[in-house]
């Protein structure tokens, strides 16, 4: 079980609170991650990753461990405190514009 | 009892204004998507209760929110807009080519006859359509593919497609408009294309008198009982033209300025249109500091300044290209918005104005569903 922090407008739109867990198949990484977290909250498709390409948002940064991790490859494996649930994986909303 | 709901889209969120046919007393219900950049809100002309609204974020992407129960509650729908094959390029600002890359929805229009069919104008230009009420979307690509698209350049807001006009007599005739493309007909559903851009002059942006595209069309209206008659508002010039969009000629006629972004015609009589002139595209206000409408009732060309309860004074704001809409009682009520988050309504087809709300968010879009 992954713990997954979200920013407020993805909160608003998956009708959740600030924190969600999410069950991971296989390896969890960044892609797995998200991709559990889209399986149990679809209409967060396309609001994270493009949903064409995939890639992570310009705007969207993952953190986890008090670390960026969003410039690791998305398939890296995640820090173990994020595997066992003792830290959130966080999706944050960069601080951009006024 | 017959009423209105206006469907607010701003730069914060949306607004849904509702009210009997009075249009005096206003239920103002809101912010949905608090936070989220709402660029158009619009209902099924056969189900109104069904309102497709196109939600987007710098840093989220872009949403589609469908609702069945008059804005009430919303659904998220599909948001994959893929250009069909190899996008290809168009012109950036500095005329080097540049990939075709998707931004935003700005405008939805939903079909006249088909509560699941939906159009969709996007930025970077194209048109998108759905036929399972917003689930999945498809590319009408003959618009980017008819030979031109890659010449097309964007307008200081981005090249944006912002107006579809269905026409109530025949499906297969639709008429878009790109900035800064101009104006493009259908005459097949969609699927082939041609540009509606012979008239228009654009000599502050472009040398030749007769350029086939190119032109900074701001929106297009129409009257439903007469849909070759259509109205322009082009970035300068307001134009008409009388056969569908084969041409064009200038109704500028006595407004002082002819720069402006929001037009449309009243809803029984197509012959009175209203426009909002702005001092130009360097000083997007009114002339000095005053907000006035203006209307003709001869299609043009003859103005008269609305001024009745619309500041008179101080006022710099901005009425955009979908900020203003018509409903269809009796007495013809006129909606618009400013970017100063104020939505102005007429329940005399303009001749005495009041703030519905005076302190939205910027208004990008503003729509109006008549009830029974």
């Amino acid at each position: 079980m992954i713990r997954v922090v979200l920013p407020v407008h993805l909160r608003d739109l998956a009708h959740v609170d600030r924190e969600v867990q999410v069950d991971v198949v296989g390896e969890p990484t960044q892609r797995s991650v998200i991709d559990a977290l889209e399986a149990s909250y679809p209409m967060l498709k396309g609001t994270i990753r493009d949903p064409i390409t995939q890639r992570r948002r310009a705007f969207v940064r993952f953190f986890a461990c008090e670390e960026d991790l969003s410039h690791d490859p998305p398939d890296a494996p995640l820090p173990e405190a994020v595997v066992t649930g003792a830290e959130p994986f966080f999706v944050v909303g960069a601080m951009a514009g006024g | 009892m017959a009423g209105v709901r206006v469907l607010v889209g701003t730069r914060k969120g949306a607004f849904v204004l509702s009210s009997d046919a009075k249009r005096e007393n206003w239920d103002v219900a809101g912010p949905h998507f608090a936070g989220w950049e709402m660029y158009h809100l619009k209902g099924s002309p056969v189900e109104p209760e069904r309102i497709y609204a196109s939600q987007s974020s710098g840093w989220f992407g872009q949403l589609i929110q469908r609702s069945d129960d008059g804005g009430a509650t919303w659904q998220p729908m599909g948001n994959q807009f893929q250009y069909e094959g190899v996008p290809g390029t168009h012109q950036w600002y500095d005329g080097t080519p540049h990939p075709w890359e998707f931004a935003r929805v700005w405008h939805l229009e939903p079909s006249l006859t088909d509560p699941d069919t939906v159009y969709a104008g996007v930025e970077d230009a194209a048109l998108f359509r759905s036929t399972d009420g917003g689930h999945s979307w498809q590319e009408l690509a003959g618009l980017r593919g008819h030979g031109s698209g890659s010449s097309w350049q964007p307008g200081a807001g981005g090249m944006c497609l912002h107006t579809i006009v269905l026409d109530p007599r025949d499906p297969g005739r639709i008429v878009i408009a790109i900035s800064a493309a101009g104006v493009f007909r259908s005459d097949d559903g969609g699927e082939t294309w041609r540009p509606a851009n012979r008239g228009l002059r654009s000599g502050e942006s472009i040398p030749d008198e007769d350029a086939e595209v190119g032109h900074c069309v701001h929106h297009v209206a129409r009257h439903a009982g007469r849909p070759d008659v259509l109205y322009m508002q082009k970035h300068w010039d307001v134009m008409r033209s009388d056969d569908g969009a084969e041409s064009w000629v200038e109704v500028s006629g006595d407004l002082p300025t002819d720069f402006g972004f929001a037009i449309d015609v009243h809803a029984h009589e197509p012959d009175t249109v209203y426009v909002v002139p702005i001092k130009s595209d360097s000083e997007h206000f009114p002339l000095d500091g005053q907000l006035r409408v203006y209307r003709s009732r001869v299609g043009g060309n003859e103005w008269e300044p609305l001024t009745k309860g619309l500041p008179q004074a101080n006022c710099y704001v901005n009425v955009l290209r979908d900020a203003m809409a018509v409903d269809s009682l009796d007495d013809c009520g006129v909606y618009f918005g400013t970017t100063g988050g104020q939505v102005y309504a007429s329940a005399d087809s303009g001749d005495s104005w009041a703030p519905i709300v005076r302190d939205l968010p910027a208004v990008l879009s503003v729509e109006v569903q008549t009830l029974p």
